[in-house]
């Protein structure tokens, strides 16, 4: 599964010493090897070069050529800043949101529940049921919900909970509420895969030299866990701070809400200002991959990847 | 004693409240699709069976023609992401070669890119190169980001192959085209059988990358995209509701079968 890809440790080494020529490990790897560089790595590179573009003399829309032109960061950051910081500030607090939400779910599947195997595996196909369902339909589901003339906005209007002017949608609140509600299994199972395998003769020595419970979660339990909660948090943030279906208007956002996946698609597909949506992308792809570094470096997990 | 009991039965309460929680927008789906609704789908009109009898009716066929589009292009990226990607994950862990940790890097950044980096940079090459988009360069894209993924779920189950099989039958005299067809892949089907499954799942479901490189062609996601302005038809929740019920039915097979295989191994044991 998707999720394995970060919290499956790495495949033991076989001792069996290669056999075969290294000539069959190529004529294995080229093609795949080969796609990659031709459709991920070649286009990384056009977007640096489309990032550096300048707009062509004639002055048509679209029409750029090739040059050094480093402004257009300058530029996009100056335009676009207010976006860039709220994309990684909802993708933090999503992160947050869903791993407190996941890791209580994760305990009970995979250590409480171990004593019914059948009760597990159906927990688990509950937790991965909304991938099975339309990513587009099941945030328009959360939209229609919290819509002012749901149900649930108009009781809570009815009892006060909510003033009578306020909407859910449109608000920073839905936007980050759909962001963690549509990557909660990301971080589930990988959480799931280390605490299905904590040995727990740990938490009873623990227990044995007194520690309290709290004492034991925290020393014990949570460093064991460690692997899954990077892996989760990492898989939750990365497409949380790119994604722009939450932040779009016709789903859970608003005007106010739009992250800089949303600028990067209206530039590129509406404004066709390809220079800004390229700088922006490589902005958004340098930012994730220093702080996954540092946060993979600082939590010690550094064979995850 | 009443603290100790609430603590017993908070957590199972908590999961079993997570649970129904992940449920909500997959039920509203697929109640929403038995709505007697017009053209839009928000408000509750009355119970009908008629979009689920009549799914290709409305606009043409629009909807059926885009899920149609998902099919072939889904079908497309997993024939090929799973074969590339299956080589890669033999290679890896059978044989020791050179750029190894390049090879790796360069599997693991896919799935460490946003997509909206990976859809703008390949529309960008596309742009460059004057390449049409069309239903070839979806599938060119959704190959793209399935490749790693197949590695990493057939590479966990190359490692778990006992080499002493594949020896045995060289040790027979079975030729290598031999040894791979009979022992090892056969071996490895499960593996590559969830890898293919999982790529047609991401394909299936892409939406940010389709959308920067389909041109004029509309995928089932891209449909649901462009109607969610003007209200989207309760057709299209009879199809996520057909899809998620085959999906449903697939993984708890699969999870019977094997649920079955490891009493049978437990009782042979």
């Amino acid at each position: 599964m998707a999720f394995a890809a970060f919290a499956s440790t790495a495949a033991p080494p076989t001792d069996a010493p290669p056999r075969r020529r290294s000539k069959v490990a190529l004529l294995l790897l080229l093609p795949g090897i080969l796609y990659l560089v031709l459709f991920f790595l070649a286009p990384l590179v056009s977007l640096i070069l489309t990032s550096l573009q300048a707009p062509s003399e004639f002055g048509d829309i679209g029409m750029y050529s090739y040059a050094f032109r480093w402004e257009n960061y300058v530029a996009v950051i100056e335009q676009y800043w207010p976006h860039i910081l709220r994309s990684f500030g909802y993708a933090l607090i999503a992160t947050v949101l869903a791993l407190a939400f996941s890791y209580p779910l994760a305990y009970f599947i995979g250590v409480t529940a171990r004593r019914w195997p059948l009760l597990q595996s159906l927990m688990l196909v509950l937790v991965i049921a909304p991938f099975f369902i339309s990513f587009l339909l099941r945030t328009l589901a959360w939209k229609q919900i919290l819509s002012d003339e749901s149900f649930l906005v108009t009781s809570l209007k009815a009892v006060s909970l909510l003033a009578p002017d306020a909407h859910l949608t449109g608000t920073a609140f839905s936007v980050i509420f759909g962001l963690t509600y549509n990557f909660i299994p990301f971080m589930t199972l990988p959480l799931y895969t280390t605490l299905e395998r904590l040995d727990l003769r740990y938490l009873e020595a623990g227990n044995d030299l007194y520690a309290s419970g709290f004492h034991t979660f925290r020393t014990v339990t949570i460093p064991l866990s460690m692997p899954g909660i990077v892996a989760g948090t990492l898989l939750t943030f990365i497409p949380a701070a790119g994604d722009y279906i939450n932040a779009s208007r016709d789903f859970l956002g608003g005007a106010d809400t739009q992250m800089i996946g949303n600028v990067i698609e209206a530039n590129f597909l509406v404004l066709l200002n390809y220079p800004a949506a390229a700088a922006l992308s490589i902005i958004l792809m340098t930012v994730i991959l220093v702080m996954v570094g540092v946060y993979v470096k600082r939590s010690g997990t550094e064979e995850l990847l | 004693m009443t603290r100790l009991s609430l603590g017993k039965w908070l957590l199972p309460l908590y999961t079993a409240l997570a649970l129904i929680f992940l449920m909500v927008p997959i039920v509203y789906t697929f109640v929403f699709s038995f709505n007697d609704s017009l053209k839009s789908n928000i408000t509750w009109r009355g119970f009908t069976l008629d979009k689920w009898l009549n799914v290709c009716a409305v606009q043409n066929g629009a909807v059926c023609e885009a899920f149609g589009n998902s099919l072939i292009i889904g079908l497309a990226a997993t024939v090929i992401a799973t074969t590339l990607g299956t080589m890669i994950a033999i290679a890896l862990v059978r044989y020791r070669f050179k750029f190894r940790a390049g090879t790796s890097l360069l599997l693991f950044l896919p799935m460490a890119t946003p997509e909206v980096v990976l859809g703008a940079g390949l529309a960008a090459q596309f742009l460059s190169l004057g390449v049409p988009k069309d239903m070839l360069t979806i599938i060119l894209a959704h190959t793209m980001f399935c490749i790693s993924f197949v590695v990493v779920t057939v590479k966990a189950r190359v490692a778990g192959l006992d080499p002493a099989l594949e020896e045995a039958g060289r040790d027979l005299y079975g030729s290598p085209g031999q040894v791979f067809a009979r022992i090892t892949f056969p071996l490895l089907l499960p593996g590559i059988l969830a890898a293919a499954l999982l790529s047609f799942a991401l394909s299936f479901d892409d939406f940010i990358i389709t959308n920067f490189n389909s041109g004029a062609v509309t995928t089932f996601p891209k449909y649901i995209y462009i109607s969610a302005s003007r209200g989207i038809p309760a057709e299209a929740n009879v199809i996520a509701s057909a899809v998620f019920i085959l999906a449903l039915v697939i993984v708890v097979t699969a999870q019977v079968s094997a649920a079955a295989r490891a009493k049978r191994q437990a009782r042979l044991a």
